[in-house]
């Protein structure tokens, strides 16, 4: 076998599949994604080449910069959860009572589908018979707030499912990440006489570096191109206030008509997501890698 | 290692290339298949003729109208054993989402659901839909439209799909909530603001609205724009001619922020679907929803719905506006869905058979059955047709002016921004001046 897998021809032919899915599915889309986004097309008619206008548009419109600012609250946002998440993993992963159960709490969100989450978190927001509102009511609240029809509360009011939605997901990454260093170096530490403060923060988080830096990049990069709850719950509105890159993108091409721009901005989001991860990268990145010894 | 299990390696070696091979090749081959021939309707199967029909009535919020499709499926399948029809429905806002994906890839349904004018131009201009004049002039559909109907669906001369309802839209109300604070039909815009400040003191949503799907909160300013400008100022609005510049049109957006201000919507409006709006109506919650005659079967005929709840719902038109332009008998409505047959449909004569047979049975049935205003002519003398039905198609026989949708009458993208400044409108993001601007620059791009 090792013969054969050594053989370049055959290394060629099994790759070759999975490449060739990959480019039809993956990269081919890319590239026509951006080539479209150099025409003026409303994606039924014939296409008129125009250049880079859709893209030079894309720096002067202010719709467009807003919803890029909402991306980048979010991609914040759930950056500075990951914070939560993984104090959750570190007390969950230090066999407490009742873990196993509180693990599972946490991962049944990530069980269910955006578009479930949506209703329920709608019902929740409701501005008359919802749980929260008649929550507050109950409180004494008179005039309790219209949480999706305020357009300065929409946001906040989005990103709070969005992270619920996610925290079984980096929770679970975490603790996996916990459970992987080894129980001996924190048995030597604690002979030592560390704190668990000082387990957690001088031995767990420099371990666990490496998992911290591939979350961040996946919560960063997912909040950047972040579609389905939003696009479900206000569908960007009120008039705006809680659209998102990718939301944008969706309603040029298919509200209104306007494929070729739509096209530019789903390629702008692209080279943002790229150039996010690559900055991510060069901040988190370490000369030393770490050796259990 | 034996020589001869080297030699075995060897030959394992190119029977793992060989299928590797084979699967690869496969693999592109079924990709490249896939994609050319899902246009729909094949023929195939022992003769059997597929046809898939595309609409927007699920059973749960339209359950007269998908009764009605489903039964007259069924019987055209009855009568025609080698046709079978398939049906996809989708909601309302995810219809017009998949039509338009599917357009892109040039996958249209053979039968499908559009609206007029505005919204159905760039499908007609890619080549998407069929010319129907055939049917239209033929002798099963020839002089049985409303005038009127079938010409929102024309362009250069002619007609891509056939309409199957006339919709306008009054303002229904709840006779219970309005007998209980003491509450005369309004007949102008002054009463109606009496009625909401009433019904706002007394704590009770006055008007049912769920404006994130915004057309429902267009209805609103089209009549008031109607009623104070007069319906030919708006219409030159919206084609261009005119301007939304407009006094009037400018009085019309204030007049909206001002039964705002008023509380005269429920609360969180611009958050709620005009599902969960409405919702709040059927719940005897709000006093009064605007909304197209589609409605009509929840009022009358949905067995879902208690009778005790139908026939406390009346209807009235939408008041006049003291020194206003606007005529009582003029609406906001227009023709509402058609059907169109796929130009790239490979079974384009079966499936505009089918569609000429569904116009005729639709507009038998859709009135006994379904409580749906057809765009074919009604025969009111027969059958027990509901009280609120029939004032209401006598309404519309009275009706002096019936002022399309905007978002149907614009061009897309115009559309749009029509729309998003609603919703801003009503959420007071923007004052009239700038709503009126807003649309004249659209208005003005043309697209």
């Amino acid at each position: 076998m090792e013969k054969v897998m050594s053989n370049k021809l055959v290394i060629a032919l099994y790759v070759l599949p999975s490449l060739l899915l990959l480019l039809a599915v993956i990269y081919v889309p890319i590239v026509l994604t951006g080539y479209y986004g150099l025409n003026q097309w409303n994606g039924i008619g014939p296409m008129t080449f125009v250049g880079l206008d859709n893209y030079q548009h894309l720096f002067t419109d202010t719709a467009f910069w807003q919803s890029a600012w909402h991306s980048l609250l979010l991609a914040l946002f759930s950056g500075v959860s990951l914070i939560g998440y993984l104090v959750i993993a570190m007390i969950l992963s230090g066999n407490i009572k009742g873990a196993n159960l509180l693990r599972k709490i946490y991962l049944i969100p990530m069980l269910l589908s955006s578009v479930a989450i949506a209703q329920l978190w709608l019902k929740m927001y409701h501005p008359t018979n919802g749980v929260l509102n008649s929550l507050l009511a109950s409180l004494g609240v008179h005039n309790p707030p219209e949480w999706l029809a305020n357009p300065s509360l929409v946001l906040p009011a989005l990103f709070i499912p969005i992270i619920w939605q996610y925290a079984g997901f980096y929770i679970l990454i975490y603790y996996a990440g916990l459970k992987n260093i080894p129980e001996t170096l924190v048995e030597a530490a604690r002979i030592d006489g560390a704190s668990a403060w000082q387990i957690a923060t001088r031995i767990k988080l420099p371990l666990l570096r490496e998992v911290i830096n591939v979350t961040i990049i996946l919560s960063i990069v997912g909040s950047l191109k972040y579609f389905d709850l939003i696009y479900v719950m206000t569908d960007g509105g009120p008039n705006g206030a809680s659209e998102v890159m990718a939301s944008y993108m969706y309603h040029q091409a298919f509200r209104s008509f306007d494929f070729g721009y739509g096209s530019a901005t789903a390629f702008a989001l692209l080279l943002i997501c790229l150039v996010a991860t690559w900055l991510i990268r060069k901040a988190t990145a370490s000369g030393d890698t770490i050796q259990y010894s | 290692m034996s020589n001869e299990y080297g030699l075995r390696k060897r030959s394992h070696r190119k029977w793992v290339a060989g299928l590797t091979l084979l699967l690869s090749l496969m693999l592109v081959l079924s990709g490249c298949g896939a994609g050319k021939d899902g246009k729909g309707g094949s023929e195939g199967e022992g003769g059997k003729i597929t046809l898939k029909m595309m609409h927007l009535w699920p059973e749960g919020s339209s359950a007269q109208q998908s009764k009605l499709v489903t039964q007259i499926i069924d019987q055209y399948e009855k009568d025609h054993p080698n046709v079978v029809i398939q049906q996809e429905v989708l909601e309302n806002e995810q219809y017009k989402n998949k039509l338009k994906v599917l357009s892109a890839s040039n996958e249209l349904p053979d039968i499908g659901i559009t609206w007029a004018a505005g919204f159905m131009e760039p499908y007609v201009k890619g080549g998407l839909f069929t010319p129907m004049d055939d049917l239209l002039n033929g002798s099963k559909l020839k002089d049985k439209f409303v005038p009127g109907t079938t010409e929102a669906y024309a362009l250069n001369g002619k007609t891509y799909a056939l309409p199957i309802e006339l919709n306008i839209s009054p303002i229904y109300y709840n006779k219970a909530i309005f007998q209980k604070y003491n509450l005369k039909v309004p007949a102008t815009l002054d009463e109606l603001k009496q009625a909401v400040q009433t019904l706002a003191d007394h704590g009770v949503a006055p008007i049912a609205l769920g404006n994130k799907d915004r057309w429902t909160g267009s209805l609103w300013y089209m009549y008031l724009a109607e009623r104070i400008a007069g319906n030919e100022t708006l219409k030159k609005a919206i084609d261009g001619s005119g301007s939304f510049d407009d006094p009037g049109l400018i009085q019309a957006a204030s007049e909206i922020q001002t039964l705002v201000d008023m509380n005269a919507f429920n609360k969180g409006f611009n958050g709620l679907s005009n599902d969960e709006g409405k919702s709040e109506f059927m719940n005897d919650k709000a006093a009064m929803y605007l909304m197209g005659t589609w409605e009509l079967p929840n009022f009358t005929t949905n067995p879902a719905i208690p009778q005790a709840f139908k026939d406390q719902i009346g209807f009235f038109k939408f008041p006049m506006v003291a020194g206003g332009k606007g005529n009582e008998n003029s609406w906001v409505g227009g023709p509402g869905v058609g059907l169109f047959v796929s130009e790239n449909s490979k079974v384009k004569e079966e499936a505009k058979a089918f569609v000429e047979y569904f116009v005729v049975q639709w507009g038998e049935q859709s009135v006994t059955q379904a409580g749906v205003i057809p765009a074919t002519k009604v025969d009111t003398s027969k059958g027990d047709l509901p009280k609120l039905y029939v004032d209401l198609l006598n309404g519309l026989n009275q009706a002096s002016s019936i002022t399309l949708f905007a978002d149907v009458q614009m061009k897309p993208n115009a559309a749009q921004v029509h729309l998003n400044m609603i919703q801003a409108l009503f959420g007071k993001a923007v004052t009239p001046q700038q709503f009126a601007e807003q649309h004249k620059a659209a208005i003005e791009k043309g697209n």
